[in-house]
């Protein structure tokens, strides 16, 4: 998920880096105070400072436990936030560009490989999945035994396969290449080698494939 | 500041130590089961969960080897499988919970200047059924049956189809027979610490790690009872194929999810809020002043308490629930770092204005500092959806929940163990071993886990027992594989230290760090009796305040300075305000509470076996020995048979009036019975609402009037419980006896009732999960209403003994809660599952 090929792994993957980087200085913030608490000596006596403490530690309190997890927080919330539509399958893609109309797919998990299956033309795939590049595409994620979870890291987040219930999750790849997908919900014995391969094709190449395979799918 | 705080006259500490040891002190040889001493059995606690924290840390060694290299054929899957969830579940379960109320009940009655916690018989149960539970449990390891479904058992995984054999059944039935060790050393600190303590030491005097056990315990009291729930409808399913989680038969799988992890998440806090406790002890001691912000902490422990059950289903964002909901529990997520960074500040503030000294427990809590912090950090992240869309179920995911369980759990035990070392042996121990056990663990686990968050990153996910070349997992996992066992060398280390140091430490003097609290001026190491006389305390800090306390605790100049009658007495005190309200005398060792504990093992051998005819024989026989253990209560010889006459002044003993510590033990246990029920309620709307299909009929199956019925039936024996209490405080005893026997007769006919309706109504439970959990709920009721008559009729039994009379009124009052809870509950059942169809169901 470090190497994104697509916008969702892309704004994910800059959300982490920029939460690395204040969570690293908070950790170096806060353990130098320690250090340096440690190491000082108040200058008078308990006594002395009671009167003082009082104040001094509702400022420690109220400046480090209630401001600096707000101010960490809201700004996560504000500019991380908008990282998450990538992933819901919402009709127009966020930046509003006039994106080709979304692909169906159905994913479905069982022990221990994916099903992959493409309603509009037919064409029923074995741990393959293949995409156009640059068009969204929605995974309709299923299981018809225990639960898995659909996930191609280089893409975006992972989606759970639950018996009984069909879950979406929008996918978008934005270079050609071949991706792996492994379930990440353990499910068994083979959960270990459950792996599918993400192929994204250009789309020219993806509709020729596609138009080939299903001949051959509505032939048999 | 010493204000003349002495209540007595001096006498001799060695003539009073004796006449006290000849009723507190403890049996030698194979009697020694028989003990019901808190001190005795928190190390047993202690002891144990030490043990199996080491066998759980063998089991993760063994599974980083097997990670080292790619393709590496050190175990199968199906070890590996089975070791990972053995790994979660004992750390959890076995280790890090008993763990901590292990060390609370060493320290609460010492800490809070009482003699025992107040249900002794209870603790001594509570820890054989963890002993028993821990060594089935762990038992399924050895025959190679162990469960392999990791420790969160998600169904259908964790079902009949697709986990036949024994290895989810010794999870479901293991881990809720330890589950009651839990339960009960639960409700034992609870009330202990409300009800049992120094005169005048009110709420707000409490030492942090109290407050610290009273939240963690409330807590343990309401989120244990949903994993409780969850296990015994999952075990039914499995035993039974009554259907609650299968799609196919209207039942969800998610339903499963939403009650473990509704336990789930609040055991986070329940481990980590003790923790923090500690940690609240240890910085002002050795910053040599008071806490800064001790309201600060106390409010932010029980902040975090009640908002640690709003954020289970952080748990869940992967597995495609709706987006608002998502928003909201990422908030809440996100709002427990808020009472954390306080009390974080709050230690920071103290050393800030105090002058800290460096010692081997300040190491380990720094060390505490840094992973815990981290691991927050990294909690933040992951409460960020999108984020944990990526990350869920990976290695980072694993990362962070070590460094969050291990800093907030194991790093803070080990500092609070070198800190009350001295109190527990008497000695002090090794600086330089102890140093380097310290450095060690703290870089070995860092090695360990900063690593994993990589590995995580790089689309690892968790519990593969392998992986392919060329992905670039090769190098962290091997790293992480290396620091592993720099970190077990640490905890070798620190093991050989507290090994040497029971022979050859230095002898403690009695208060070796200058602390200010009471479970100093207790002996080290400690009498069984903890204090010979209870003195008063006005203060946060008894010993920085009284010097002298000590010495005029020993000589008996403080109250209840007195054990020749042989009664085991401490003091009853007001829950705020710690005002004096009556002796509370505590029963003494008993060997009941291993007789029920046994019979429980065995009922959780003839589950584990299915031999039902057997288990329901022994389910029978361990309810007959509970019945005759609280047999001994009340005015009955072997608890106090004979009034009082040397009591100060205005006091009686407990069973003499209408207040005693029974009172709220019943309370509690109600407390975790309706969060028992209503996870059950919320299993039923959940199916009625969310799964898709699950809309029942318009008229329920159960009928609209039966339950009705019944509930009027429990009404009834609720008001003659009512009025046989109000009359016994009048001083009223006629026909005592015969309103007892009428109350019994309605909880008769109410389980009547109960049973026939089981009978008659169309409920097909093995084929709709609806008519499960109807079927369930009957159960549950039966349960109960025969409960509550047994109870009663008990009652009826002992006013025919003169354990329970006018002399001795105290016992109705307890049960009439039971009779409040079933009432209540039955009218519940009856509003939600009959009437509610009416008005919301689909028509036939």
């Amino acid at each position: 998920m470090l190497d994104p090929a697509g916008p969702s792994a892309h704004a994910i993957a800059a959300v982490w880096w920029w939460m690395l980087g204040v969570s690293a200085l908070v950790l170096l913030g806060v353990v130098a105070l320690w250090l340096v608490a440690m190491g000082r000596h108040a200058p008078t006596a308990n006594d002395d400072t009671q009167l003082g403490a009082g104040q001094t530690g509702r400022r420690w309190i109220i400046g480090g436990g209630i401001m600096l997890p707000v101010a960490a927080i809201v700004p996560l919330l504000i500019f991380g936030s908008p990282a998450g539509l990538h992933q819901l399958p919402l009709a127009r893609s966020i930046a509003g560009e006039t994106a080709a109309p979304p692909l169906r797919v159905n994913a479905t998990g069982q022990q221990w490989w994916w099903a992959l299956h493409y309603p509009a033309s037919g064409v029923r795939l074995r741990n393959e999945l293949r995409l156009p590049v640059g068009r969204p595409v929605f995974v309709h994620v299923g299981s018809v035994d225990v639960i898995h979870s659909f996930w191609v890291p280089r893409l975006g987040g992972k989606l759970d396969a639950i018996p009984g219930r069909i879950g979406i999750v929008r996918l978008q790849a934005d270079q050609a290449g071949s991706f792996r997908g492994q379930c990440a919900e353990f499910c068994g014995l083979g959960h270990a080698h459950m792996v599918m391969t993400v192929i994204a094709m250009p789309a020219a190449e993806f509709d020729a494939w596609l138009t080939a395979q299903a001949s051959v799918a509505n032939h048999d | 500041m010493t204000e003349p705080n002495v209540q007595s006259a001096t006498r001799d500490p060695a003539a009073l130590h004796a006449e006290f040891e000849a009723v507190w002190g403890n049996p030698r040889g194979w009697r020694a089961l028989s003990i019901v001493n808190h001190t005795s059995l928190a190390k047993r606690f202690m002891v144990t969960g030490a043990v199996f924290f080491l066998i759980a840390g063998l089991l993760g060694m063994l599974l980083r080897a097997q990670l080292a290299q790619p393709n590496q054929g050190f175990m199968g899957v199906q070890a590996y499988n089975q070791i990972f969830t053995m790994h979660g579940t004992m750390m959890m379960f076995l280790f890090a919970v008993p763990m901590q109320q292990g060390l609370a009940a060493y320290l609460l009655p010492k800490m809070l200047g009482a003699r025992d916690l107040v249900f002794p018989r209870l603790g001594a149960f509570g820890y054989w059924c963890y002993l028993f539970g821990g060594l089935i449990f762990t038992s399924s390891l050895l025959l190679g049956l162990a469960p392999d479904a990791g420790w969160f058992m998600y169904t259908p995984l964790s079902s009949n189809t697709y986990s036949p054999g024994l290895g989810a059944d010794f999870w479901l039935l293991g881990i809720t027979f330890i589950e009651i060790a839990t339960m009960a050393a639960a409700i034992d600190i609870a009330v202990s610490i409300l009800r049992a303590r120094a005169a005048c030491m009110g709420l707000h005097q409490l030492p942090i790690f109290a407050w610290a056990m009273l939240v963690t315990s409330l807590m343990v009291i309401v989120g244990f009872p949903p994993l409780i729930l969850g296990s015994i409808l999952l075990e039914l399913e499995r035993a039974a194929g009554w259907a609650f989680f299968d799609p196919t038969r209207g039942g969800d799988p998610l339903l499963w999810q939403h009650l473990f992890w509704l336990f789930g998440h609040p055991e986070v806090y329940i481990i980590f809020l003790p923790a923090a406790g500690v940690v609240s002890m240890l910085v002002p001691v050795y910053a040599r002043r008071p806490l800064v912000g001790y309201l600060w902490v106390v409010v932010s422990m029980i902040g975090t308490g009640f908002i640690s059950f709003g954020l289970w289903v952080h748990h869940m964002f992967a597995v495609g629930i709706p987006a608002l909901s998502q928003a909201f529990f990422a908030m809440a997520s996100m709002l427990v770092a808020v009472p954390t960074g306080i009390q974080l500040f709050a230690w920071i503030a103290t050393l800030w204005s105090g002058r800290p000294v460096w010692s081997v427990p300040m190491l380990w809590i720094a060390g505490f500092l840094f992973i815990f912090v981290a691991g927050g950090l990294t909690g933040v992240m992951l409460a960020f959806v999108p984020f944990n869309w990526q990350v869920h179920d990976t290695h980072f995911v694993v990362a962070h929940f070590h460094y969050v369980l291990i800093g907030g759990m194991l790093f803070p035990l080990i500092a609070g163990i070198y800190h009350w070392l001295p109190h527990f042996s008497g000695r002090l121990p090794s600086e330089a071993l102890a140093k380097t056990g310290f450095w060690l663990t703290f870089i070995g686990f860092n090695g360990t886990f900063l690593v994993m968050h990589w590995t995580g990153l790089l689309g690892m996910p968790r519990r593969v027992y392998t992986y392919d070349p060329g992905l670039g997992w090769d190098i962290p996992n091997l790293v992480s594989s290396v620091f592993s066992f720099v970190m077990a060398f640490g905890i070798a280390t620190l093991l050989l230290d507290l090994a040497l140091h029971w022979r050859h430490g230095r002898k403690a003097p009695l208060n070796p760090w200058q602390a200010d609290t009471l479970e100093w001026a207790s002996g080290t190491p400690p009498r069984s009796y903890n204090f010979v006389s209870l003195p008063r305390i006005n203060t946060r800090h008894p010993l920085w305040d009284q010097p002298d306390l000590p010495e005029t605790i020993a000589a008996g100049m403080h109250a209840l300075p007195h054990a020749a009658h042989g009664r085991r007495e401490t003091l009853g005190v007001d829950p705020v305000s710690g005002r004096v309200r009556e002796v509370i005398h505590l029963p003494g060792n008993s060997w009941w509470p291993l007789t029920a504990g046994s019979l429980l093992a065995v009922l959780c051998i003839a589950l584990l076996l299915k031999q039902y005819i057997p288990a329901l024989v022994v389910t029978l026989a361990a309810a007959a020995a509970m019945l005759r253990w609280s047999w001994e209560n009340g005015a009955h010889p072997l608890a106090a048979g004979t009034d009082a006459h040397d009591l100060p002044h205005g006091l009686e003993l407990h069973s003499r009036t209408f207040d005693g510590p029974g009172l709220w033990g019943m309370g509690m246990t109600m407390l975790a019975d309706a969060a028992f029920f209503a996870s059950l309620l919320f299993g039923w709307l959940y199916l009625w609402t969310v799964v898709p299909g699950g809309q029942p009929a318009a008229s329920s199956p159960l009928g609209h009037w039966p339950l009705a019925v019944v509930t009027a039936l429990f009404g009834a024996g609720l008001w003659i419980l009512h009025h046989v209490v109000q009359r016994l405080r009048k001083g009223n005893d006629i026909g005592l006896r015969s309103r007892l026997w009428t109350a019994t007769v309605c909880g008769a006919a109410s389980c009547v009732g109960l049973s026939w309706l089981l009978a008659t109504a169309p409920l097909q439970p093995t084929l709709r999960a609806h008519d499960a959990v109807l079927a369930f709920t009957l159960l549950f009721l039966l349960l109960h209403g025969t409960l509550a008559a047994v109870l009663t009729a008990l009652q009826a039994l002992r006013v025919h003994h003169g354990h329970v009379s006018l002399a001795a009124p105290y016992e109705p009052a307890v049960v009439a809660i039971l009779w409040r809870f079933c009432t209540l509950a039955c009218a519940l059942a009856w509003v939600l599952m009959a009437l509610l169809p009416l008005a919301f169901g689909a028509p036939p």
